[in-house]
C-alpha cells in the first residue's frame, strides 16, 4: 500500500496532462484527479502512520538495475521520520491544491498548473519515502525540476524564467555536494540503504575509501549538508529562493515554504547518524544555520513586497532548523519543521488571498485597510503571524522554544538565535500593519474583496494548525521525540528559556505596534541609518557578487574559451592544411593530368606505406619509432 | 585450420537492404519526389524490422559473437568478408535502423533533389551497419570511409550557408584520422603473419593470437604505437579535444538527418571503435593510456560545457553538448569498471537518441522560420505549446534529469570513474572523476538557457507570432524518441543486460594477463553471471550463425574451468562478493 502513496498523484498528473492539458480544457474539473488523488495519498499516509506507531518501522524493495555488483534499487523506508513527514507534506499539498483551485481560476494554464503540482507531489512523497540515497537524489532531481517549471509557470514574462533557471542552477551547485557525499558512501560501503549505512556507521563498520576515516566522516556530512544548503536556501546558496516568489503564490507556499526547501532539513534528519558522528559537521550546520537566520531575518526587516518578507522569513526559520537539529537532534529540528510547514503555508496562503483581491499587488506599501474588507484572511494571517513570532500558545511557541533550549549550550548561537526571534516578531507585526491597518493606500485595495470558499477552508483549516500544532511535543508528552528518537530521554521544559523567548517575541511585536499601530502609512524601517538600511535592502550585496561577479565571470570565461577554440585549435588545424597545400603545390608539377600516372603514384604510395609499416611491426625501424 | 563457408545470412540482409533501396530510389525518374520518399522510407522501415528480427535472435547471455557470417574472399590476404554481431554492436545497429528510420521520415522536408538525397540517405545506412557487423578490419575500413562519401555530399548539396567548408572539414578531419587506423590494420595483420604464418585481417584471428599473448609477444613499443594510430582515427571521430573542430561545423550546417545520424550513429563509430578495437587487442598497454584518454575525456566535457554557454546559435550549442556528453561516454569506457564500460556504453544510445532528437526538434522549428540564432526566437512555448512541451522532455534527457535515460548512463559514467580512481587504478586521480560531475551542473547551464531562450519571455517577432504548433505526424516522430527517453530511464535494465557480457569480456581482453583473457575464437569459453572467465561445452560456429534459440548458456558446476591462479593484481579487479 504504502508505494500507492507517491504513485497515486504521478498516476493524476499523468491523466490530467492527457484530459486536460492536452485538450486545452482548463475548467475547474481538470484540478480533480490531482486533487482526489493526494486526498488519497493523505489518508493513506494517515494509515501509514498508525501502522508505524503500532509495528514500527517497515521496509520493502525491488531491484532496479545491477551491473556486476552495483545494484540499485527503489523502495520505501517508513520509519517516524518518514510518516511524520508524509502527513505534513501530504495535507499541505491538499490544502494548497484545494486553494489553487480558486487562486488559479480562469488561468490559462490550469491544468497544467495541476499536472505539475501533481508531480511535484509524487516527486515529494517518494524522497520522503526512500530507503536507499540513489532514490533520495532521484527524487531530489525530480522536486527541483517541478520546482523549476512552476516558478516559472508565467513563462511570458522574463523575470519568472530567469528565477526558475537560476533557482535550479543554484541548486544543483549543491546537489553536486550531495552526488558526491553519496557516491563517496556508496564506494566505501558498497550499498546505498539509508539502513544499512546506519547500521555499518554504528557499528564502526564502515571502511572509508580514499580519506583517513576521520577525514571521511567529517566530508561525507559536509557534502551531503551542501545539497541541503542548496535546496533549503541556506547561505551562501540562498539567492535563488526570494527571486522563486515570481511563480503562482500557491507554489511558493507549498514547494518554496512547507516541503520541498524544507528536504534539505529532512535530508539531515534522514541522515543525522552521518552528522552525528562528527562534532566538525554539527558545528557547520549550526553556523551556517544560525548566521542563515539572522542575515535572512535582517532582510526581511526591510523588504516591502508581501512575499518577499515570506520569503526571508522562510529562510530564517529553515535556518533555525537547522540550528535545532544541529544542537537539539532530529526531533527539535523536525518539530520546528511540522509547525513551519502549517503556519508559513497558511501565511502564504493568506499573502496569496491578498494578492489575489488586490490584482496582483504585492507590494506592501499599496496595501493597507484590508482587516475590514477581507477579515477572514486578515485573522487567519495575524495566527500564523503569532505562530511565526513564537507567542505562546500558537505552535510556533513551543517548536521555538525546543530551539532556543537547545541552543543553550552555545551561548554565542542562543544570542544570535533571540535576536532572530525578535526580528521575526517585530517583522510579521510590520506586515500585519502595513496590509491589514490603516487606510487603503491604493485603487486595487481599497475595492478588495474576501476571497471564495476555495481559498478560505483551506485558510481556516491552516489557521486550526498554526493555533494547536503544538500539540504533537508538548512537554511532558514529547510523542514527536518518542516517535522520532525512541532511545532518547522525554526533556522536560525549560521554564526560563520560554519565558525569555516570549518576553523577546512580544519585546518585537511591541516595537512593531509602536511604530506602525498609529500610522502604518510610514513605513518606519526607512529611518534606520542610511547607510544600514540600503545594506540591508540591498540584500547584504550578496545577490550583486553573483550576478555582477560569479556569472560574469562565467560568461566572460566561456566567451574566452570558445575564441580559443575558434581561433587556435581550429587554426592549428588550418595550419597543418596549409602545410599541405604548400607541399601539395610544389608537388604541383605532378599534376600532368594522366590518370595511368596518377595510378602508378597511388600504388607506389601504398606499397611504400605497408612497407614501412611492415618493417615498423617487425621492429626493423624500432631505432626510429618512438 | 580451414574455416567452412557459412554463405549470406539475416546480417547480410541488414546491411544490403538499404543498398538495394537506393539502388531502386535511382531508377525512378527524377521528377517522383513522392515516390523517392515513399521507398527511402519503405526501405529504412523494412530494415528496421530487420534489425528488429537480428535482435529477436539474439542472446545476452555469450560474449562470442552470434549470427556469424564467414565466406572466403581474398584467401591469400587473410581478408574475408566476415560479419557478426555481439552486446557492444547490437544496440548501435538498432539505434542506426532507427534513426535512418526517423530521418526518412522527417526528410518529407526535403524539396531539392530528392532522388540523390534518398539515395545517400540509403548509401549512408548501409555504410553505417556494416561498420557495426563487420569482424574483418579491411571490410570495417571500407565501411568506415564509405560512410564519409554520402555524409560529404549531404551536406555539401542540402546543407546551410557555409556548407562547402563544412563537408570538406568534416571529410578531411575523418579521412586523415583513418589513414592512420589503416596502417594500424595492416601492421596487425602482417603481425599475425609473424605469429602464426599467415595473414589475417579477421579480427578474431587477431584477438585470439593476443589472448594468447603469441602477437605482441611483448613488443610494449610496437603495441603503444598502433595503439594510437587506431585511437587517433576514433578521436577525431568521436569527437574528443583537440580533434573536435570538425563537428560543430559539421552538424550546424548538415541538414536536419544529416545531424541527427551524424550525432546519433555517426560519432558511435568512434567510441565503438575504442570498444572494438582499441580494449581487446593491446591488453599489455591499454592500462597505460587510461589517464590521458580520460583526460581528454574530462576536458570535452568541461570545454563544451564552456563553449556551449556562449553560441549564439542553437544548432552550434547542441553540437558543443555532444563533445561533452561524448567525453561520459568516452570516460566511463575508460575507466575499465564493469559499471563504468555500461554506462559508456549505454551514453552511447542516450546521446543518439537525445542529441538526434535535439537535432530534428531544431529541424522542425527550423523548417518554420529557417533561422538557428536565439536571437530570432523567444516566447515560443505561447504558439507552439505542444512543441515547447516535447523539446523540454528532450532537453532534460540531455541535461541527465532523474527518469529519464541520459542520467542512468551519465550516472554510471560516473561511478566507473569515480570506483577507479578512488582505488587509483591506472594512475586515475579522484580530481578526474569530480571535474566530470561538475560538468554536470554545467549541462544544466547551458541547456536550460538554451530553452529560456527559445521558448520564453514575450514574443518579439512578428514572424513568430504566426508560427503553428506541430502537426500529428510531427508530433508521432518526436513521440518515438520520448518513449525511448522514459524507457530508457526507467527500465534501464532493458538496454543495458544485453551488453554486459560482450562489454565484461572486452573488460577482461583488455586487463587480464595472458591465459585469463576471453578469447573471440575460442568457443568453450564464456562469461558467467559473477563476471568470471569459464570452460563450457564447446558450440560450433553453425550454432552461432544460426540465428534463434541456441539455448542460454549452461554453466554446469563441476565445469568451472580452473584457470591459473590469479595475479594480485587482478585478484583486486575481482568484484566483492
Amino acid at each position: 500500500m504504502v508505494e500507492w502513496i507517491p504513485l497515486l498523484p504521478a498516476l493524476a498528473a499523468a491523466l490530467t496532462a492527457v484530459l486536460f492539458v492536452l485538450r486545452r480544457d482548463n475548467g475547474r474539473l481538470a484540478a480533480m484527479p490531482v486533487i482526489v488523488a493526494t486526498g488519497a495519498s493523505l489518508a493513506l499516509s494517515v494509515a501509514a502512520f498508525q501502522s508505524v506507531a503500532r509495528f514500527g518501522a517497515q521496509i520493502g524493495q525491488i531491484e532496479w538495475l545491477r551491473i556486476g555488483d552495483f545494484s540499485a534499487s527503489v523502495g520505501f523506508l517508513l520509519d517516524g521520520l518518514s510518516a511524520l513527514m508524509l502527513l505534513v507534506v501530504a495535507s499541505v499539498a491538499l490544502l494548497v491544491q484545494v486553494f489553487s483551485v480558486g487562486y488559479m481560476e480562469g488561468d490559462d494554464g490550469f491544468a497544467r498548473f495541476f499536472a505539475y503540482l501533481g508531480l511535484f507531489a509524487s516527486a515529494m512523497l517518494g524522497l520522503v519515502l526512500a530507503d536507499n540515497l540513489l532514490m533520495v537524489y532521484i527524487c531530489w532531481e525530480l522536486v527541483g525540476i517541478c520546482s523549476y517549471l512552476l516558478i516559472g509557470f508565467w513563462y511570458r514574462n522574463r523575470a519568472p524564467a530567469n528565477a526558475a533557471k537560476k533557482a535550479f542552477i543554484v541548486t544543483r551547485f549543491g546537489d553536486l555536494g550531495l552526488l558526491l557525499g553519496i557516491i563517496l558512501l556508496w564506494s566505501s560501503a558498497h550499498t546505498f540503504e539509508i539502513a544499512a549505512l546506519e547500521k555499518l556507521v554504528q557499528t564502526d563498520n564502515l571502511k572509508p575509501v580514499l580519506l583517513s576515516a576521520g577525514a571521511f566522516f567529517t566530508v561525507v556530512p559536509l557534502l551531503v549538508f551542501l545539497g541541503a544548503v542548496g535546496k533549503s536556501a541556506q547561505f551562501p546558496l540562498h539567492v535563488w529562493l526570494p527571486d522563486a516568489m515570481e511563480g503562482p503564490t500557491p507554489v511558493s507556499a507549498l514547494i518554496h515554504a512547507a516541503t520541498m526547501v524544507a528536504a534539505g532539513v529532512f535530508l539531515v534528519a534522514r541522515l543525522f547518524f552521518l552528522f552525528h558522528a562528527s562534532p566538525t559537521a554539527l558545528q557547520t550546520v549550526a553556523w551556517i544555520g544560525g548566521f542563515t537566520a539572522f542575515l535572512a531575518a535582517t532582510i526581511a526587516l526591510v523588504q516591502v513586497d508581501i512575499k518577499k518578507v515570506l520569503a526571508y522569513s522562510t529562510i530564517s526559520q529553515l535556518g533555525y532548523m537547522m540550528l535545532g537539529l544541529a544542537l537539539g537532534g532530529i526531533a527539535v529540528g523536525m518539530f520546528h519543521l511540522s509547525t513551519h510547514a502549517f503556519f508559513k503555508a497558511l501565511l502564504f496562503l493568506a499573502a496569496g488571498s491578498v494578492i489575489h483581491a488586490c490584482h496582483h499587488e504585492q507590494c506592501l506599501l499599496r496595501m493597507g485597510g484590508l482587516h475590514r474588507r477581507m477579515p477572514l484572511t486578515s485573522w487567519t494571517t495575524l495566527a500564523g503571524a503569532l505562530a511565526l513570532a513564537g507567542v505562546f500558545p500558537f505552535a510556533g511557541f513551543w517548536s521555538k522554544d525546543e530551539i532556543l533550549a537547545s541552543a543553550l549550550r552555545s551561548p554565542a548561537l542562543f544570542a544570535l538565535a533571540l535576536a532572530v526571534a525578535g526580528m521575526t516578531a517585530f517583522y510579521m507585526t510590520r506586515l500585519w500593519f502595513l496590509a491589514f491597518a490603516g487606510e487603503p493606500r491604493s485603487e486595487h485595495a481599497s475595492h478588495a474583496r474576501e476571497s471564495s470558499a476555495w481559498m478560505g477552508v483551506p485558510l481556516v483549516l491552516l489557521a486550526l494548525a498554526a493555533l494547536a500544532g503544538g500539540a504533537i511535543n508538548l512537554p511532558g508528552s514529547s510523542s514527536l521525540t518518542a516517535l522520532l528518537e525512541p532511545d532518547r530521554q522525554a526533556h522536560g521544559f525549560a521554564w526560563p528559556v520560554a519565558v525569555g523567548g516570549l518576553a523577546v517575541a512580544l519585546a518585537g511585536i511591541a516595537v512593531g505596534v509602536r511604530l506602525y499601530g498609529r500610522d502604518p502609512a510610514r513605513d518606519a524601517v526607512t529611518r534606520l541609518p542610511k547607510g544600514l538600511y540600503r545594506f540591508l535592502s540591498n540584500k547584504w550585496y550578496i545577490d550583486d557578487f553573483y550576478e555582477r561577479g560569479v556569472a560574469r565571470a562565467a560568461v566572460a570565461w566561456g566567451a574566452m574559451v570558445a575564441w580559443f577554440d575558434r581561433n587556435v585549435v581550429d587554426n592549428l588545424v588550418n595550419l597543418a592544411a596549409w602545410i599541405c597545400a604548400l607541399v601539395g603545390r610544389a608537388l604541383g608539377s605532378f599534376t600532368n593530368g594522366q590518370p595511368q600516372f596518377y595510378a602508378a603514384v597511388l600504388a607506389l604510395m601504398a606499397v611504400i606505406a605497408a612497407a614501412l609499416v611492415g618493417l615498423a611491426a617487425t621492429g626493423a625501424l624500432g631505432g626510429i619509432l618512438p | 585450420m580451414v574455416e567452412q563457408s557459412t554463405g549470406f545470412g539475416v546480417l547480410s540482409l541488414l546491411v544490403f537492404l538499404p543498398l538495394l533501396g537506393a539502388a531502386l530510389v535511382l531508377l525512378t525518374p527524377r521528377e517522383a519526389a513522392g515516390l523517392h520518399r515513399v521507398l527511402a522510407l519503405a526501405t529504412t522501415v523494412a530494415t528496421f524490422l530487420v534489425s528488429l528480427w537480428v535482435f529477436a535472435g539474439f542472446q545476452g547471455a555469450t560474449y562470442h559473437f552470434q549470427m556469424v557470417e564467414f565466406v572466403p574472399w581474398f584467401p591469400q590476404a587473410g581478408i574475408h568478408y566476415r560479419l557478426g554481431v555481439d552486446g557492444i554492436s547490437i544496440w548501435l545497429i538498432l539505434l542506426t535502423t532507427l534513426l535512418t528510420a526517423l530521418s526518412a521520415w522527417f526528410s518529407v522536408y526535403v524539396r531539392e533533389r530528392t532522388k540523390a538525397y534518398m539515395a545517400f540517405l540509403l548509401l549512408l545506412e548501409t555504410a553505417m551497419l556494416g561498420v557495426f557487423v563487420s569482424l574483418d578490419m579491411i571490410l570495417f575500413y571500407t565501411f568506415f570511409e564509405a560512410s564519409l562519401i554520402p555524409m560529404y555530399f549531404l551536406i555539401a548539396i542540402w546543407g546551410g550557408e557555409r556548407r562547402a567548408y563544412a563537408s570538406l572539414k568534416f571529410f578531411l578531419f575523418t579521412f586523415a584520422g583513418s589513414i592512420f587506423m589503416l596502417i594500424g590494420m595492416v601492421a596487425l595483420a602482417k603481425l599475425h603473419e609473424q605469429a602464426t604464418g599467415v595473414w589475417s585481417f579477421s579480427l578474431m584471428d587477431i584477438q585470439s593470437e593476443v589472448a594468447n599473448g603469441r602477437l605482441w609477444a611483448g613488443a610494449l613499443q610496437t603495441q603503444a604505437v598502433v595503439f594510437w594510430a587506431f585511437a587517433v582515427a576514433f578521436l577525431v571521430k568521436c569527437p574528443a579535444f583537440p580533434l573536435h573542430t570538425w563537428l560543430p561545423d559539421a552538424h550546424t550546417e548538415a541538414p536536419t538527418a544529416g545531424s541527427i545520424i551524424l550525432a546519433g550513429v555517426l560519432l558511435k563509430m568512434g567510441t565503438y571503435g575504442f570498444l572494438r578495437f582499441c580494449l581487446p587487442l593491446f591488453p599489455d598497454v591499454v592500462a597505460n593510456q587510461v589517464p590521458i584518454l580520460c583526460a581528454l575525456a574530462v576536458i570535452g566535457i568541461l570545454y563544451g560545457a564552456a563553449v556551449s554557454a556562449v553560441q549564439p546559435d542553437v544548432k552550434r550549442l547542441v553540437a558543443y553538448s555532444s563533445v561533452a556528453h561524448m567525453g561520459f561516454v568516452l570516460l566511463g569506457i575508460f575507466s575499465l569498471t564493469p559499471t563504468g564500460m555500461v554506462g559508456g556504453a549505454y551514453q552511447q544510445l542516450n546521446h543518439g537518441i537525445s542529441t538526434g532528437a535535439l537535432f530534428l526538434l531544431i529541424g522542425l522549428i527550423y523548417e518554420r522560420r529557417h533561422t538557428r540564432l536565439f536571437a530570432d526566437y523567444g516566447g515560443l512555448k505561447a504558439r507552439m505549446p505542444l512543441f515547447a512541451a516535447l523539446f523540454l522532455i528532450i532537453m532534460l534527457s540531455s541535461v541527465g534529469l532523474p527518469g529519464t535515460n541520459g542520467f542512468v548512463g551519465e550516472f554510471l559514467s560516473l561511478m566507473g570513474a569515480f570506483e577507479a580512481s578512488f582505488a587509483r587504478r591506472f594512475g586515475l586521480h579522484p580530481a578526474y572523476a569530480v571535474f566530470a560531475a561538475a560538468g554536470v551542473i554545467l549541462a544544466a547551464v547551458y541547456l536550460l538557457w538554451m530553452f529560456q531562450k527559445m521558448f520564453y519571455g514575450p514574443i518579439t517577432s512578428e514572424e513568430n507570432r504566426r508560427l503553428k504548433d506541430l502537426k500529428p505526424w510531427e508530433v508521432a516522430l518526436v513521440m518515438v524518441f520520448v518513449v525511448f527517453v522514459f524507457w530508457g530511464g526507467l527500465v534501464p535494465s532493458t538496454f543495458t543486460k544485453p551488453m554486459e557480457a560482450s562489454l565484461h569480456a572486452a573488460r577482461m581482453m583488455a586487463l587480464n594477463p595472458v591465459g585469463q583473457r576471453p578469447d573471440w575464437r575460442n568457443l568453450e569459453l564464456e562469461i558467467d553471471p559473477k563476471g568470471n572467465l569459464v570452460r563450457v561445452e564447446p558450440r560450433t560456429r553453425e550454432a552461432l550463425a544460426t540465428p534463434p534459440n541456441y539455448g542460454e548458456v549452461v554453466v554446469p558446476a563441476e565445469k568451472h574451468y580452473p584457470l591459473a591462479k590469479p595475479s594480485a593484481e587482478t585478484a583486486k579487479e575481482q568484484p566483492r562478493a
